[in-house]
């Protein structure tokens, strides 16, 4: 009788490291310290520290489920609704972008998946192009950009000096990338500083991306979240469109609508005419089909019928204001908190100049280590803390750690 | 405007590697570009991809205003009201999950929920399974069939030694493109016989034991797409020891667990017996037609090791497949398969509704095989019967489908699948109607 062979042909596969930002949180479930606060992965808690669903969600699929739908596959390209109001929601409705047909939307996987096709396309259909990244960025763009195969640099962008924006540093980067390459851009609230360029600096940005013929590919996480405003949050974007770039946009509905884990997102392309977009589209349709065939239903049904219905719409307005406000609340706290322990004059206010989710603490590896093993504080190991995972009950004991590690620990 | 796009273009051109436009070509843009600045981008070499050619045959009905036409294209299953089905365990299940407030949204775990994992693990492998009992195994929640196969092909790229997979003849269409952009190069193995409408027992031996030793062996666990030809359970023996025999990896394409027989356990006999003799073997599961999550995408990858030491590395190198496609799988459908999985009474419902599914499906074949027979269209066309699961395969050929398109209205795809499930009384006489007139009648 036939048996299989003896020894594993996977043997030698080798143990890979934990995610460092997803690994954080499996860390912090292990560990039965009662002082312990989970800073890692960025999403929204309460002032109890516990998940938020929004109240709209619950609405919308309360519907859904009365109304009965079903659940045919979708289109290779999403639901047609969702991607509607998704690129209405990035641009304006009345954009002419929109209303020419200049774009092309794919309902993705999150901002993952979303970012995920664009490089794909990006390898595919411009190959030998550079992608250049913020230094610091959101770990997983390395991965993502790593795997389709498209070769990518850093440009400068935090300066540990000022723990500020290195515009100088940024645009010299850019001017110094080949021609053409892509800027991989965060729309606003850049994880994990925190730190965006203010209008005019964005303004410069685009000069010399026009100036060198790069693409611009907008990484948009977090609209309405950074501001409490979903047109304040889009403003980056929105210029770069009206100055005619062609470009990339990764949508993400994992924080601003708290859908986490129903993976909904969007990548649109920016182009100058309808027939353009109507192409890249198609394109774009051939990476999706041989990944996952076409895009889970629910929570692109959930946006559309937030977005689509006024009321709804309005109370998740609201709602986003709610948790931004509750960021800034902390971040006061917080700043207070660091202020009054910390008598050496060192300048604390960065936490109150960064925006959205993160805090770029300055802390560095050895620190951040500090807060875990000492102070069962969990945070990446890049010195960034989520804020989302904050309440004003723990300032104070933040505080504490994070002086105790800044100034004890080398 | 007009120099910005010319910086542009000029700039990728460079670089364009040298199968991309010519220089000449860049000329030719920049001409352009002076004339109409609005025409010029970077994106100008791109062409309009077709449709793909399953799921753009749902493309083309939905663009067709007939009232009368009917789509036999993808697999999904209908009523006999001709209208998508939503199980009432599906149902209940979500009911459940919304008045359940301890539920929420916060990103699952990159290889999915754990106990969505357990349960589909169990219900391919019986939870007696050895591979189960010894740890050996590793689960983790794909999106449906497509995403288990892809992140299976992609570790697979990266860990394996033999990047080669074979894929029998004919199969379902995307899984060519699965594997070649996860980076496998992809051969074939003979299983269709067009003279008998049987399976090529001796061919698909032959050409399995031809392949280079330790190749990856794609397989259809049961209801094999397109053809509905399964092999017996001896033939499934003798499979099974040729694959041994050259150390090949076999994968399994699960789609259909319930719908071949109607029964969960016969239809997963085929993996049991391969996992029973202590070897390793991939398995991609999709929820997308026995519970009909279609639209949720909700699958999983089985991967059967030597050891729990390999399983657990194998997990982990999972993961760093996983993140950077798109973080952590979604959680409704999960959510969906878990309780109802994990349910004694909606579990036992299921199997019921199932079997109500795998039986309409039986009863259509039925209708259909006496509507052509009442017809006395030429040929015969007991294939239809003997064929297991969705589809059937007609034998028809691409103008006879074609001319079916175009003249009656039936959508299906080009290689002369039908999907049996979207049949109805009401329109089983329009389809047999078609056949006729088109194995009569059409020009080949």
């Amino acid at each position: 009788m036939a048996v299989a062979v003896d020894v594993s042909r996977f043997e030698n596969v080798s143990m890979a490291p934990p995610d460092p930002i997803l690994g954080v949180s499996e860390a912090f479930k292990a560990d039965t310290d009662a002082t312990k606060l989970n800073l890692g992965v960025g999403a929204y808690r309460t002032e109890d520290l516990q998940p938020y669903v929004l109240k709209v969600v619950n609405k919308a699929e309360q519907l859904m489920l009365e109304r009965g739908e079903n659940k045919e596959y979708l289109p290779i390209e999403g639901l047609a609704a969702f991607n509607k109001a998704t690129a209405e929601l990035l641009l304006g409705a009345d954009n002419p972008v929109i209303k020419n047909g200049q774009i092309a939307t794919v309902q993705g996987l999150s901002g993952t998946g979303s970012l995920r096709l664009g490089a794909a396309f990006i390898a595919r259909y411009f190959p030998g192009v550079k992608v250049l990244i913020s230094s610091p960025t959101w770990g997983n763009h390395k991965n993502i950009l790593s795997d389709v195969g498209v070769p990518w640099s850093e440009y400068r962008y935090f300066d540990p000096q000022t723990v500020g924006l290195d515009f100088k540093g940024m645009i010299e980067d850019i001017k110094g990338a080949p021609n053409g390459s892509v800027i991989l851009l965060h729309g606003c609230a850049h994880n994990p500083t925190g730190i965006d360029p203010t209008p005019e600096q964005w303004e410069a940005i685009a000069d010399e991306l026009e100036e060198k013929g790069h693409m611009p590919f907008f990484d948009v996480a977090y609209q309405g979240f950074a501001s409490g405003s979903l047109d304040d949050d889009a403003s980056s974007v929105r210029k770069f469109a009206s100055r005619g770039f062609e470009m990339f946009v990764a949508q993400s509905y994992s924080k601003n609508l708290g859908l986490y884990a129903e993976r909904i997102g969007a990548i649109n392309v920016i182009l100058p005419t309808a027939d353009l977009a109507a192409r890249v589209k198609s394109q774009l349709k051939r990476l999706a089909r041989p990944m996952y065939s076409n895009p889970p239903v629910h929570g692109a049904r959930i946006v559309a019928n937030v977005v689509g219905d006024s009321v709804l719409f309005d109370e998740w307005r609201a709602e986003m204001q709610m948790m931004a406000g509750r960021i800034k609340g902390v971040r006061q706290k917080l700043y207070e908190a660091l202020l009054s322990k910390d008598k050496s004059g060192k300048d604390w206010s960065f936490i109150l100049k960064q925006i959205g989710m993160f805090s770029f603490t300055g802390l560095t590896k050895s620190q951040s280590d500090n807060m875990t093993d000492k102070w069962h504080v969990y945070m990446t190991k890049d010195g960034r803390i989520s804020l989302a995972g904050l309440n004003l009950a723990k300032c104070d004991y933040l505080a504490d750690a994070i002086i105790d590690s800044y100034y004890n620990v080398k | 405007m007009e120099s910005f796009a010319l910086k542009r273009i000029a700039a990728v051109a460079s670089h364009l590697t040298p199968t991309a436009p010519p220089p000449q070509q860049q000329q030719a843009l920049s001409m352009e570009a002076t004339a109409s600045a609005a025409a010029a981008s970077v994106f100008d070499h791109l062409e309009q991809a077709p449709e793909d050619p399953i799921l753009g045959i749902t493309v083309a009905y939905n663009k067709d205003p007939h009232p009368g036409k009917v789509n036999l294209g993808v697999g999904a299953y209908r009523t006999e009201e001709g209208k998508p089905l939503i199980l009432n365990v599906v149902r209940r299940a979500e009911e459940r999950l919304l008045a359940d407030r301890s539920k929420n949204k916060e990103y699952l775990p990159i290889t999915g929920l754990a106990d969505f994992n357990k349960r589909s693990a169990m219900l391919i492998l019986g939870s007696d399974s050895p591979a189960v009992v010894e740890k050996r195994l590793v689960t983790a929640q794909c999106l449906s069939g497509t995403g288990s196969l892809r992140v299976g092909a992609e570790f697979l790229a990266r860990h394996y030694g033999v990047k080669l997979v074979f894929l029998p003849t004919p199969t379902w269409g995307n899984h060519f493109k699965v594997f070649m952009n996860a980076g496998l190069a992809v051969k074939t193995y003979r299983y269709y016989d067009n003279k008998t409408r049987g399976l090529d027992y001796e061919g698909m031996l032959e050409d399995i034991g031809a392949a280079p030793s330790g190749s990856v062996i794609l397989l259809h666990a049961c209801a094999h797409n397109p053809t509905g030809v399964d092999p017996t359970p001896q033939q499934w023996e003798g499979i099974r020891q040729a694959i041994r025999n050259r150390g090949h990896l076999p994968f399994f394409d699960s789609a259909y667990q319930g719908f071949a027989s109607g029964s969960l356990d016969k239809d997963a006999l085929a993996v049991r017996t391969f996992v029973a003799d202590g070897g390793e073997c991939f398995i991609a599961q999709s929820f997308a037609k026995n519970m009909g999550l279609y639209g949720e995408r909700v699958g999983a990858l089985s991967i059967v090791s030597k050891s729990s030491g390999v399983a657990t590395r194998v997990e982990s190198q999972l993961k760093l497949v996983i993140r950077p496609m798109y973080s952590n799988p979604p959680i409704h459908g999960a959510s969906i398969v878990a309780l109802v999985l994990g349910d004694g009474d909606l579990f036992s419902e299921w199997t019921v509704e199932l079997k109500g599914m795998a039986d309409r499906i039986i009863s259509m074949r039925h209708k259909l095989y006496d509507a052509l027979r009442a017809r006395g269209t030429p040929g015969d066309w007991t294939h239809i019967l003997k064929q297991i699961g969705m589809f059937s395969f007609t034998g028809l050929n691409k103008e006879q489908v074609q001319f079916m398109t175009r003249e009656y209205r039936i959508y299906m795809t080009l290689d002369g699948r039908i999907s049996m499930a979207g049949l109805s009384l009401k329109t089983v006489p329009l389809l047999a109607d078609a056949i006729h007139a088109a194995v009569t009648g059409a020009k080949a």
